[in-house]
C-alpha cells in the first residue's frame, strides 16, 4: 500500500490545524460582540464631546487655540497609527500599512518629513524596519483598552504640534463598517477641521474658569483623546471581525484538503487491494 | 418648576441622563451650582462629587475624578475623566511612550534576529523530525 500511512498522517495534521482555526474563529466571534459593546458604550461621550466642541467653535472668543489654526506651510507631519497586537487577521494590518506607506511616500516626495506614533505591536514591528521616525509607541492594550493607556502617545503628538515641530497630525486606523468590511482610514486630527455649521446667530461667549487658554487646551486635548480612543475601539472590533473571517476561510480550506486527501487515501487503498488480488490470481493461474 | 437637561458621561460609559432642577459640581475655581438658564460657562472639574437635584427633589451623587463641565442655557454636560489625571502623570505617560519606541528601535536588530532565528530553528527541527520519521518508515 504505497504511501498509505503518509497520507493518513497528513490527514491527521490537517484535522488538527482545522481544530485550531475553528477554535480561533469561535473565540473571535464572541470577542467581536464585546468589542462592539465597548464601541457603543463610548459613543455618548464622543457625541457630547462633539456637541461641546461645536459650541466652542461657535463661541465668539477673542482667543484662538493653536489646535484650531490651519497652518499654510507644512514641513513635518505626524501619524498616529492604530494596529493590532496579534496577527492571523487576514490582510487587516497589511492593507492599512500599505495605504499609509503610499501616503508617507507621497509626502516625502514633496520634501515633507514624517513622524509616527504606533499603537499596537504590529505597527511597531512593521515601522521600525523602515526609515521613518517613530517617536512613541504603546502595545498590548488587551481586550478593554483604556483612555489612560493612550494618554502617553497622544501627548507626544500634541506636544510636538504645540511646539510647532509638526504642522499636521492624522489618525490611521481600520474603520469597522460591518463584520465583512473594514475600511483602512486616514482621518485628519490636527488642526481640527473647521465645523461647517458655523452660523453665529448672535455674538456670545462662555464664561471661562479660570481662563480661555487653560480651559480650551484641556477640552481640545480631551477631544483628541476621545477620537483616538474611539479609533482604537473601531480597530479592535475590526481585528476580531477580520480574524473571524480569515479563520473561517482557513477552516473551510482545511475541510476541502481533508476531503481530497481522503479520496487519494481511498484510491491508494483500493489500488493496493486490487494489486494483491491480481497477484493471487496470477499465482494460482501459474500453478 | 423649570428644569435643565443634564448629561454625565465618561469615555467608557454613560453615567446619567435626565432632567434636573439643579446641578452642583466642584469646578476648578470652587463649588458651582447650575440652575436652569445659567449663562454659558465652561470649566475644568476637580476630583469630587457631582450632585444632581432631580425634579422631584431627590438627589443623586456621582463621583468624578476630574473632567469638563459645559453649561448652555438649556443643558449641562459633564464629560468625566475615567482616571485621575494630572500634568505630571501625563508627562510620565508621554515619556514612557517615547522610551518604548526608542527601545523598539534600539532592539531593531537583536529582537528581529532572535525572532527570525527562532522561526528558522523551529523549521529545521520540524524538517529533521520529518526526515527521521521517513527513515524509520523505510526501515520497516
Amino acid at each position: 500500500m504505497a504511501g498509505g500511512r503518509e497520507i493518513k498522517t497528513k490527514i491527521k495534521s490537517v484535522q488538527n490545524t482545522r481544530k485550531v482555526t475553528r477554535a480561533l474563529e469561535m473565540v473571535s466571534a464572541s470577542k467581536i460582540r464585546k468589542a462592539q459593546d465597548l464601541m457603543k458604550a463610548s459613543r455618548p461621550y464622543a457625541r457630547l464631546m462633539r456637541q461641546v466642541i461645536g459650541h466652542v467653535a461657535r463661541a465668539n472668543s477673542e482667543y484662538k487655540h493653536p489646535f484650531m489654526v490651519e497652518r499654510t506651510d507644512v514641513k513635518r507631519i505626524g501619524f498616529i497609527v492604530v494596529s493590532t497586537d496579534r496577527g492571523l487577521c487576514g490582510g487587516l494590518n497589511s492593507n492599512l500599512f500599505r495605504r499609509l506607506l503610499g501616503e508617507i511616500r507621497e509626502w516625502q516626495g514633496k520634501g515633507v518629513e514624517v513622524e509616527l506614533v504606533c499603537i499596537g505591536q504590529k505597527a511597531v514591528t512593521f515601522f521600525r524596519r523602515l526609515k521613518v521616525n517613530m517617536v512613541g509607541s504603546v502595545t498590548h492594550l488587551g481586550e478593554r483598552p483604556e483612555v489612560a493607556e493612550l494618554v502617553g502617545v497622544i501627548k507626544v503628538m500634541l506636544d510636538a504640534f504645540t511646539e510647532g515641530r509638526l504642522d499636521r497630525v492624522s489618525l490611521v486606523y481600520n474603520d469597522f463598517v460591518n463584520t465583512m468590511t473594514q475600511r483602512a482610514t486616514i482621518d485628519p486630527l490636527l488642526p481640527l477641521p473647521p465645523s461647517n455649521e458655523l452660523v453665529a446667530t448672535h455674538a456670545w461667549d462662555y464664561l471661562y474658569e479660570p481662563d480661555p487658554a487653560t480651559v480650551l487646551d484641556h477640552v481640545l486635548t480631551r477631544y483628541v483623546e476621545s477620537l483616538v480612543y474611539q479609533a482604537t475601539l473601531e480597530n479592535l472590533a475590526s481585528e476580531h471581525a477580520a480574524r473571524m473571517v480569515a479563520m473561517k476561510g482557513a477552516s473551510d480550506n482545511a475541510t476541502k484538503a481533508i476531503g481530497s486527501l481522503t479520496l487519494i487515501y481511498n484510491k491508494a487503498r483500493q489500488a493496493a487491494i486490487t494489486q494483491e488480488i491480481s497477484e493471487i490470481v496470477g499465482g494460482a493461474a501459474a500453478v | 418648576m423649570s428644569t435643565i437637561r443634564c448629561d454625565i458621561v465618561s469615555a467608557e460609559a454613560e453615567i446619567f441622563h435626565g432632567e434636573a432642577r439643579m446641578v452642583v459640581a466642584t469646578g476648578e475655581m470652587g463649588e458651582l451650582g447650575i440652575a436652569p438658564r445659567h449663562a454659558p460657562l465652561i470649566t475644568r472639574l476637580k476630583p469630587g462629587q457631582v450632585r444632581v437635584i432631580l425634579d422631584n427633589g431627590d438627589e443623586q451623587f456621582f463621583y468624578v475624578s476630574g473632567g469638563i463641565l459645559e453649561v448652555q442655557p438649556q443643558v449641562v454636560t459633564v464629560l468625566a475623566d475615567t482616571a485621575v489625571r494630572a500634568a505630571d502623570l501625563d508627562e510620565a505617560a508621554a515619556r514612557k511612550a517615547k522610551d518604548d519606541a526608542e527601545r523598539a528601535l534600539a532592539n531593531r536588530s537583536e529582537a528581529l534576529e532572535v525572532a527570525e532565528a527562532q522561526a528558522r530553528l523551529a523549521e529545521a527541527t520540524a524538517q529533521l523530525q520529518a526526515l527521521e520519521r521517513l527513515r524509520r518508515n523505510l526501515k520497516h
